[in-house]
């Protein structure tokens, strides 16, 4: 089964802003690794060869925080997202 | 504005096994969490042991939503192609209230509301941006622009906690002190479950794999059966993760472990209702910091309160032991209105005095020891490898069988000063 048909089944209240911000200057110039695009149990990042920028699908975080975990450059500011948005866990 | 007593972050079971006992001792307190209801953001494998808290909770948990009383303990070591597991079952776990299968959007929920009834406010949909301060001491929270000041404020944040990170009380995270779990909940009906796993109704079982489920990386695969859905998951080390290569993604290992020949009949016909990730604390005794600070004290996951003791992983018991020892220790501290940290400190005091923290420095030699990768990869292959070629009957001579194994084992190098040491330092894990 691929991880976006497994991200459709869980129920995500998705806001505006995202509660993921990259900077890229750090990506740019510092980082050789971009662990974030495997680690990512949700498989949200991807690196977009024409911007030459990481790209998170914020709306599919489950929270876990693995991606701010590993990039040990501190590229990835990451804050829960606000009360009322983000994944719903209906089992956990 | 005036002060409450206690503000606890986190509707989770530390968070509430906090408020629990606050509570019950008239002692005002407010729980706020993020989630649209506790433990919408909660994941577990998972597994609660009981007994450990059994009087210290007294009735806290009567009536609780378990899924299986778990009578039946698995264990596999996952080889490429090939694999042997360990099936063990007692009477003793039958009889007693000694673990269940739970899932955390029904449990704390369930708790939540109980809490409730008993006068507990529990205020969900709440994000804590900030902590206040007050002359060095923690003196309430922020949540955008509104502010709870509080005497006292209990992180119960989980493995994450931003509040004891605002604290100061935790130090970077470091990728090698943490593992991610990722996990399905697949429903399966409740008498296929108790035929694939041989249990009665009300009964279930826990099943732990460790070996190529992770590529060979530190983690393992486990699986728990609920009353009528499957908990299946893969937990892998972050910096495992980080260092493998070729690099592997991480969502990958789950459903690559669900295609083993050893789990395919298991799951057939089962459907995925949920899939879920969450961080785990992985360093064990050593992982645990300060517990308190002026105005603060932190429980469960946030404290770092959680054990992977190879064979089976703890942390919802530690959350709500914790979170007791937590309110016990705010209601002496109130009694003299002295909520520094010198005040708050008996709290890793009485912390060492239970099972918390006495479990946890019996197995403080664990971490190290599983960063050896001979775990998740050379044993895992050998010794399946070993029973294949003892079982392998074809036009050859076989020759006697405990040759077969002695030659097995000297060419696996399973005799080797290397091997034999690991096994001797056992003793110390």
């Amino acid at each position: 089964m691929k991880i976006d048909e497994k991200l459709a089944i869980d129920a995500f209240k998705t806001d505006k802003e995202s509660h993921i911000i990259i900077n890229h200057d750090i990506c740019r110039t510092r980082c050789t690794k971009r662990y974030c695009l495997t680690v990512c149990p949700g498989h949200l990042y991807t690196f977009n060869e024409e911007e030459n920028a990481i790209v998170v699908e914020y709306a599919g975080c489950l929270e876990c925080g693995t991606c701010m975990i590993a990039c040990i450059e501190g590229a990835i500011d990451w804050a829960y997202p606000k009360g009322d948005f983000g994944v719903q866990y209906r089992y956990g | 504005m005036e002060k409450i007593d206690v503000v606890i972050v986190g509707a989770g079971l530390a968070g509430l096994s906090c408020a629990h006992v606050l509570a019950r001792h008239g002692v005002q307190v407010v729980v706020v969490e993020r989630g649209d209801f506790p433990g919408s953001k909660n994941v577990t494998g998972g597994r609660l042991y009981l007994l450990p808290v059994k009087n210290m909770a007294s009735d806290m948990l009567d009536g609780a939503p378990f899924e299986r009383k778990v009578v039946r303990e698995r264990w596999s070591l996952l080889g490429s192609g090939r694999s042997v597991s360990l099936d063990h079952t007692a009477e003793r776990f039958k009889e007693e209230d000694h673990s269940y299968t739970v899932l955390r959007a029904r449990l704390d929920r369930w708790l939540s509301e109980r809490l409730m009834v008993r006068g507990v406010f529990v205020i969900p949909k709440y994000r804590v941006d900030d902590l206040l301060w007050e002359g060095g001491a923690v003196a309430g929270i922020k949540a955008g622009p509104e502010e709870i000041p509080a005497h006292v404020v209990v992180a119960c944040d989980g493995v994450l906690s931003f509040m004891a990170q605002k604290a100061g009380l935790r130090p970077a995270m470091s990728p090698k002190s943490f593992a991610v779990g990722m996990k399905e909940v697949l429903e399966l009906s409740e008498e296929k479950i108790n035929d694939r796993f041989n249990v009665e109704s009300g009964e279930g079982a826990a099943h732990l794999f460790v070996g190529d489920v992770t590529k060979g990386m530190f983690g393992g695969g486990f699986l728990y059966t609920n009353k009528d859905s499957i908990s299946i998951g893969v937990v892998a080390g972050v910096n495992a993760l980080m260092q493998k290569s070729p690099a592997v993604d991480a969502p990958m290992l789950l459903e690559m472990f669900k295609e083993r020949y050893e789990m395919r009949r298991i799951l057939e016909g089962s459907k995925i209702v949920e899939y879920s990730a969450h961080v785990i604390p992985e360093a064990g005794y050593d992982g645990v910091g300060k517990l308190c600070g002026n105005g603060i004290l932190l429980a469960g996951d946030a404290a770092g309160l959680a054990l992977n003791m190879g064979v089976t992983v703890r942390g919802m018991e530690f959350a709500i032991a914790s979170g007791m020892i937590a309110g016990e220790t705010i209601i002496q501290a109130r009694e003299s209105g002295d909520f520094s940290e010198s005040a708050l400190s008996g709290y890793a005091r009485r912390l060492q005095e239970t099972f918390v923290m006495k479990d946890l420095e019996a197995a403080k030699n664990m971490p190290g020891y599983l960063e050896n990768e001979s775990f998740f990869s050379y044993y895992p292959e050998t010794f399946p490898g070993l029973l294949e070629k003892m079982m392998w009957f074809d036009e050859n001579p076989k020759g006697p069988l405990g040759k077969t194994l002695w030659d097995g084992l000297k060419s696996s190098g399973m005799l080797s000063m290397k091997r034999l040491l690991e096994l001797y330092r056992i003793r110390k894990i």
